[in-house]
């Protein structure tokens, strides 16, 4: 019965979107505003682009074997590996909270959530394979600092309040971006993302209740609650890219329909849907300037810190180190297991011939 | 909810509940440990779902130790504020996971273990752990299927592996004994048919732990099943640190609700 | 050095009893036993399914997309296999 609610909910969330005309940016795979594309014209010979692009623009989805410009093999590979970066290495501030967690009923949520992101990542390898690439080749890339995630994991989890906000805020502005990618013109892509946004759905209503617990709460929990706003507001604004202007990429993934909305649209989306729920928290969203312009009827925000996101994406985050660290150890300590599971196979195989 | 830990009622039927319940509890804590450090993350997933399968146990116990008990406590009163020597968990559930081979290697002895114990207790007098048993008896089926399927790969695989796994089940040994052992106050349990006795499954455990030490080329020790206590409350260094993780939150903010 | 590759498995699941088994992912797997096991975690923690399969991905024959022309389009023009192609009177009702 609640699996069916919960896809009632999935299909409101869907055609609520459908109705929008914006362009889009992959917030978990921001890295890529900063990469030039290969021009669309330097692959293929004309008449092929013309078809594929008229596939494109008849809204048919392109499956792994057709026929499809190198530049959008590649601009997929590296989003959608990309994508799965960020939800790999977005287990880890989550993580840090479940042996901590202060219920039992909180523990296997947040134990079910991040588990949740592991499959994620799963589905999202398993897409970028399609098109050729090895999760294994992708994954190695991302250990040796090679490949991006989004630079919203790069932040730390001090209290149990960040696992509200993460949940509220950054799962939430997830949702923005991913809903609109269950419409992207690849299909193995699309189809991730729509596993992916069904199994989510539970992840923001998780984060808020945690925040609404702790509104409702002790002053410690109330100050908690609003110290994790303050620290998680402004870099999930980030998550959603730099402003339009300052966009270096070409318009080939909206042209391919890869994307299909604008970082400053998609970033006024969610300030518009989550202010009035800070409000309802009782909280305040750290934004001296931020107020609702009666004429557009948009809450317009304040200056964005835009060096502080380009030295996280450069590295330099609070937790940048400590991330890529763990999954590195994780996969070091690792090796000797698949080793060990390929060994043990290879010998089974040679038993049986 | 008392910010001051529960004293615990010594009522015995409460007491072989709480001892299971706390087994679980402390395990599914030890394996939600490796969420996001795994070896492949498809092993993650495997090792959170037998996480949360042991937390679901857990809870469930906890729910009917409250209503056994009737002091009007609730699973998280159980899990989260009582005294380390009111934790009735055994030694071997407690233990540091170590390398994957250790985490494989416990999952696999207890499992063993537990679902010849399920089965046996789906059969309880008591309709309400009868009903618990339904349920986990299907869950830790597959717990050993999982991690008795690791220990061949492992036993098998590398000199490496083999290696580990001889070490973490040599590591492990002394602590299964635990699990075979009934204590004083279950006797009566025992005879009303309530509860199981374990040393009745100490046959078919240690069989069923041969075959798969065989089919990987490992060797059980020959070391004596000497460490005991946990039941009792006795407990090693590491449930000290397990708990201060664990409880951190409800003793740092007492009485407040999450 | 590079991480050694596990084979890719196709997954397919039986959602309930009476449906067909539907192609859900893929996923690496060194053997048949660990590819269930992970498909089993991976895609049927929310009451998905009541049967898996798993196919070594190397194992499928798949059609290829230069021959959709001659593979599919042919059909197309044959509406007399569709029973909307022949005409019955209202009179005789539903058939």
């Amino acid at each position: 019965m609640h699996l069916l609610l919960k896809f009632i909910d999935f299909c409101k969330i869907v055609s609520y979107f459908s109705g929008l005309n914006l362009k889009d940016v992959a917030m978990y795979t921001q890295g890529l505003t900063h990469e030039p594309e290969a021009a669309v014209h330097a692959v293929g010979d004309e008449a092929a682009l013309t078809r594929f692009q008229a596939r494109i623009d008849g809204e048919q989805r392109i499956e792994p074997n057709d026929a499809m410009p190198a530049a959008y093999r590649r601009t997929l590979v590296r989003q959608i590996s990309q994508h799965a970066h960020s939800e790999i290495v977005g287990m880890l501030p989550e993580g840090n909270w479940i042996t901590r967690a202060p219920t039992l009923r909180r523990k296997v949520a947040l134990l079910a959530k991040v588990q949740d992101e592991c499959g994620h990542g799963l589905y999202l390898y398993a897409a970028a394979e399609t098109l050729d690439a090895t999760r294994e080749q992708l994954y190695d890339d991302l250990l040796a600092g090679k490949a991006r995630y989004s630079s919203i994991f790069n932040y730390p989890t001090p209290t149990w309040a960040d696992i509200g906000a993460i949940g509220w805020l950054v799962d939430g502005a997830a949702l923005m971006n991913q809903i609109p990618l269950c419409r992207c013109s690849y299909g193995p892509y699309a189809r991730a993302m729509i596993r992916v946004c069904k199994e989510e759905s539970f992840h923001q209503r998780q984060g808020y209740e945690i925040m609404l617990t702790l509104a409702r709460g002790t002053p410690a929990q109330q100050r908690m609650a609003q110290d994790a706003l303050n620290r998680w507001w402004w870099p999930c604004l980030m998550m959603f890219g730099p402003p339009d202007g300052e966009s270096q990429h070409s318009d080939t993934s909206t042209l391919w329909k890869i994307k299909r909305f604008s970082n400053d649209e998609l970033r006024q989306k969610f300030i518009d849907a989550t202010v009035p729920q800070a409000h309802f928290l009782g909280l305040t969203i750290p934004d001296a300037a931020l107020r609702f312009d009666e004429a557009t009827g948009h809450w317009q925000h304040g200056a964005i810190d835009w060096e502080e996101f380009r030295q996280v994406l450069a590295g330099n985050g609070p937790c940048n180190n400590e991330r890529m660290a763990a999954r590195r150890k994780a996969h070091d300590e690792g090796a000797w297991v698949r080793e060990a599971a390929l060994a043990h196979a290879s010998k089974q195989a040679k038993r049986a011939a | 909810m008392p910010a001051t830990s529960i004293a615990l009622a010594t009522d015995p039927l409460l007491r072989f509940i709480l001892r299971r319940a706390d087994d679980a509890l402390v395990l599914g804590h030890r394996l939600s440990e490796w969420c996001g450090h795994a070896p492949m993350l498809e092993e993650d997933m495997a090792l959170a779902n037998i996480a949360l399968d042991l937390l679901g146990q857990a809870r469930a116990l906890y729910a009917y130790a409250g209503v056994v008990e009737g002091a009007g406590h609730d699973e998280d009163a159980y899990a989260y504020l009582r005294d380390p020597a009111d934790y009735l968990n055994l030694l071997l559930v407690e233990q540091p996971n170590g390398d994957f081979a250790r985490t494989i290697v416990r999952v696999w002895l207890y499992s063993a273990f537990m679902d010849l114990w399920w089965q046996r207790m789906t059969a309880s007098k008591d309709a309400q752990l009868a009903a618990i048993a339904a349920r986990a008896v299907k869950e830790v089926a597959y717990h050993l299927r999982h991690a008795a399927a690791w220990v061949v790969r492992l036993g098998d695989g590398t000199p490496e592996s083999h290696q580990r796994a001889q070490a973490g089940l040599a590591l492990l040994w002394p602590y299964a004994g635990e699990m075979l052992t009934s204590e004083p106050d279950e006797a009566a349990l025992i005879a009303a048919g309530v509860a199981c006795d374990p040393e009745t499954l100490r046959a078919p455990w240690l069989g069923r732990v041969k075959a798969v030490a065989a089919e990987a080329g490992i060797s059980l020790p020959t070391t004596p099943f000497s460490q005991q206590g946990g039941r009792r409350g006795h407990h090693g260094e590491a449930m000290g640190h397990l708990l201060a993780e664990l409880q951190y939150m409800q003793r740092t903010y007492p009485a407040a609700q999450w | 050095m590079a991480t050694p590759r596990f084979p890719l498995w196709e997954v397919f699941i039986r959602s309930r009893t009476g449906l067909a088994h539907r192609h859900v992912g893929s996923l690496h797997a060194v053997d048949a036993t660990s590819a269930l096991d992970a498909a089993r975690d991976l895609f049927t923690r929310r009451n998905e399914g009541v049967s898996i399969w798993v196919v070594p991905s190397a194992s499928l024959v798949a059609s290829d997309p230069g021959d959709k022309a001659m593979m599919f389009d042919p059909a197309s023009d044959k509406i007399y296999r569709h029973p909307t192609f022949y005409e019955v009177p209202d009179e005789v009702g539903h058939m």
